[in-house]
């Protein structure tokens, strides 16, 4: 292609029609727009390494929640007689607690534990925060002020103390109501203690996803398209649900993320503190709180919960770093 | 003249906070069934002339009428399970002080070993302290306070016997200050290393070298002491998770503290020493986030207070 310098005319053959050879891009990433959010992201993703180790951590994790107790000989509350205090050895790998309960499966349910609490905590906290976020920031106004004010006092409140207070509160009642009324005994598997610590976290956690959601919802309302969207005559319903949430959408998934391993620690701490789940069912602090008695004569019985939660957050924690990074490339500077 | 108001609206609001926790942790543990002299073997008129001494046979709003009057005065009433009788108020002034003492060295163990780091880290970007000092701030931070407190018994003071179990002997506070200060250094080191990366593509400094002034004024004198200010903000949070943070070490080592207390409360059931520390723990943490956020907008003006 020649271009005559003042001129407006250019000069141009067929080969300059022709589609480029592939790899002409030095970086094929430039053209990550074109090829759509999901897959970019994805493609993002896979190239760092050190997001998808943990993935790869957390799936082997989930396994061996999920399917490790179903394939293991003994239960998790079972005592065997003539197995107390074993250290860990080729039917026990994990070693028994004072009981003769056997401690890989104790610890494969207590990961299950975690697992859930802190997908279940993080959906909770997600469904919540949203909604508040996206209304308040929708509507505006006094209404927005007055929400975000409510959200201002919860956040200033240290939550963990009211998590204390709060469990302690509603374990009897909730004890009650699993135990004595028809509709929420399928509960009764789940216990009253993990009940309580769903509650609390729907309660307390929900601000930060509400701000969040608030912030970016202001930030899309100016776009020209909602504008364009609002002037056809767009309900809000339908606003919020085409418009607004898939555009923020990526951000939520990254918080959502790290929500989870939060949850499990906050779970961990109350558990070692001896609020968390209610014996016989085993949870990672529980198990580990349980250890710490006869941690010099029985190291072993420490170790193993305390290398899995360790690693449950880690793995999470990273995973949703990359994650955050991977969904929303203008926040990796951060 | 701006800024007057607004630090007002922000005193008002943690006031408010205050009131709100207060409330909730009142009618919360008034709402548990039972009182501390149902245990009591005495018989039916002795549990209620006890009632009648503490004001607990009167309706609910005069009771936290006088709980709000007694707190106004610093009166949280008296311990009824754990330390009988004695002072609430007592019991948390005397087990904070142990608290605070290693709370403190805990802190400035934090700070002056997580902000180098992540000076370092953010500075050496992408390079290998930046890539080691990442990777131990993430494990850090992902690893919950009563493990290192247990890894930390069992390495030091079980398998080496360097260290002595019980806090009162010599060198007894050292594992608990390292427990505590864990997760704040390993925070700190992330925060710090963020905020160097993000001044370091701010346009003034880029003005600063094309003026031709040194890389070494460039980076310790502007850099470094924008990049601090930020955090001031976590001062508030590093508060909060030392003391929780103090629920564990105190309760593994067996420090007389407040956080030992708490949970000692909480096992045993001691619903107004529970709603003495929390409250006093609230107090603490919403005053130490008043403090830093006004500090914030003092030593930042482009920051907005709202």
């Amino acid at each position: 292609m020649e271009k005559q310098i003042l001129s407006m005319q250019i000069k141009t053959s067929p080969s300059d029609f022709e589609p480029l050879a592939k790899g002409y891009f030095k970086d094929e990433k430039e053209n990550l727009e074109e090829i759509g959010f999901w897959k970019a992201s994805w493609i993002r993703l896979k190239e760092n390494k050190i997001a998808m180790a943990a993935l790869v951590v957390i799936l082997l994790i989930v396994i061996f929640a999920v399917v490790g107790p179903e394939v293991s000989p003994y239960s998790y509350d079972q005592q065997i007689r003539g197995d107390e205090n074993m250290t860990p050895c080729l039917k026990h790998p994990f070693g028994t607690d004072r009981l003769g309960r056997d401690l890989l499966v104790r610890c494969m349910v207590g990961t299950r534990i975690s697992l859930a609490v802190g997908i279940i905590s993080a959906l909770i906290v997600l469904v919540i925060g949203s909604i508040y976020g996206a209304i308040s920031g929708l509507v505006g106004g006094k209404v927005d002020i007055a929400m975000m004010r409510l959200v201002d006092i919860v956040y200033s409140v240290p939550e963990i103390l009211l998590i204390v207070v709060f469990k302690l509160v509603l374990d009897e009642p909730l004890n009650y109501l699993v135990t004595n009324v028809e509709f929420f005994r399928p509960l009764q598997k789940i216990g009253s203690g993990l009940l309580a610590i769903f509650i609390v976290y729907g309660c307390l956690y929900w601000v930060g996803m509400a701000r969040i959601v608030r912030g970016q919802v202001l930030q899309l309302k100016e776009m020209e398209y909602v504008t364009a969207a609002r002037a056809l005559g767009a309900s809000r319903r339908k606003l919020i649900k085409d418009h607004l949430l898939p555009n923020c959408i990526g951000q939520l998934i990254a918080t959502v993320m790290l929500q989870i391993p939060s949850a499990i620690f906050t779970e961990a701490f109350l558990s070692f503190l001896g609020i968390g789940v209610s014996a016989p069912m085993a949870s990672l602090g529980s198990l580990t709180s349980d250890a710490l008695e006869s941690i010099s004569s029985s190291p072993y019985r420490m170790i193993f919960p305390a290398m899995i939660i360790s690693l449950i957050i880690l793995a999470f924690n990273l995973f949703g770093d990359g994650l955050r990074d991977a969904l929303d490339p203008k926040m990796k500077q951060r | 003249m701006e800024l007057f108001q607004k630090i007002i609206k922000r005193v008002l609001l943690a006031v408010f906070s205050l009131f709100v926790i207060v409330t909730i942790t009142f009618f919360l543990m008034n709402l548990i069934p039972g009182d501390p002299f149902m245990s009591e073997k005495a018989n039916p008129e002795a549990q209620a002339a006890l009632r009648a001494k503490y004001g607990l046979d009167q309706p609910i709003y005069i009771q936290y009428g006088k709980y709000l009057n007694g707190l106004l005065h610093g009166d949280m009433g008296n311990s009824y399970v754990l330390q009988k009788g004695r002072a609430i108020s007592t019991i948390v002034t005397e087990s904070f002080a142990v608290s605070m003492s290693l709370g403190i060295r805990a802190l400035i163990l934090a700070i002056l070993i997580g902000v180098p780091l992540g000076c370092i880290a953010g500075l050496w970007k992408n390079k290998v302290p930046d890539a080691c000092i990442r990777v131990i701030s993430a494990v850090g931070i992902s690893v919950p306070g009563y493990v290192i407190a247990a890894v930390l018994m069992l390495l030091l003071a079980v398998q080496l016997r360097v260290l002595p179990t019980s806090y009162n002997r010599p060198g007894g506070t050292v594992m608990p200050i390292i427990t505590l200060s864990l997760y704040p250094t390993c925070y700190l080191i992330r925060l710090t290393r963020a905020s160097i990366l993000e001044v370091l593509n701010q346009d003034y400094l880029r003005t600063e070298r094309a003026k031709g002034m040194s890389e070494r004024v460039v980076i310790f004198v502007h850099a470094l002491k924008n990049s601090l200010i930020p955090i001031i903000t976590y001062l508030g949070p590093l508060t909060a998770s030392i003391l929780t943070g103090g629920f564990v070490a105190e309760s593994v080592f067996n420090v007389p503290g407040l956080g030992r207390y708490f949970v000692s409360a909480i096992n045993s059931r001691d619903y107004t020493l529970i709603m003495g520390t929390t409250i006093f723990y609230a107090a603490l943490i919403i005053f130490m986030n008043l403090v830093c956020d006004i500090l914030y907008q003092v030593v930042d003006p482009r920051i907005k207070l709202d």
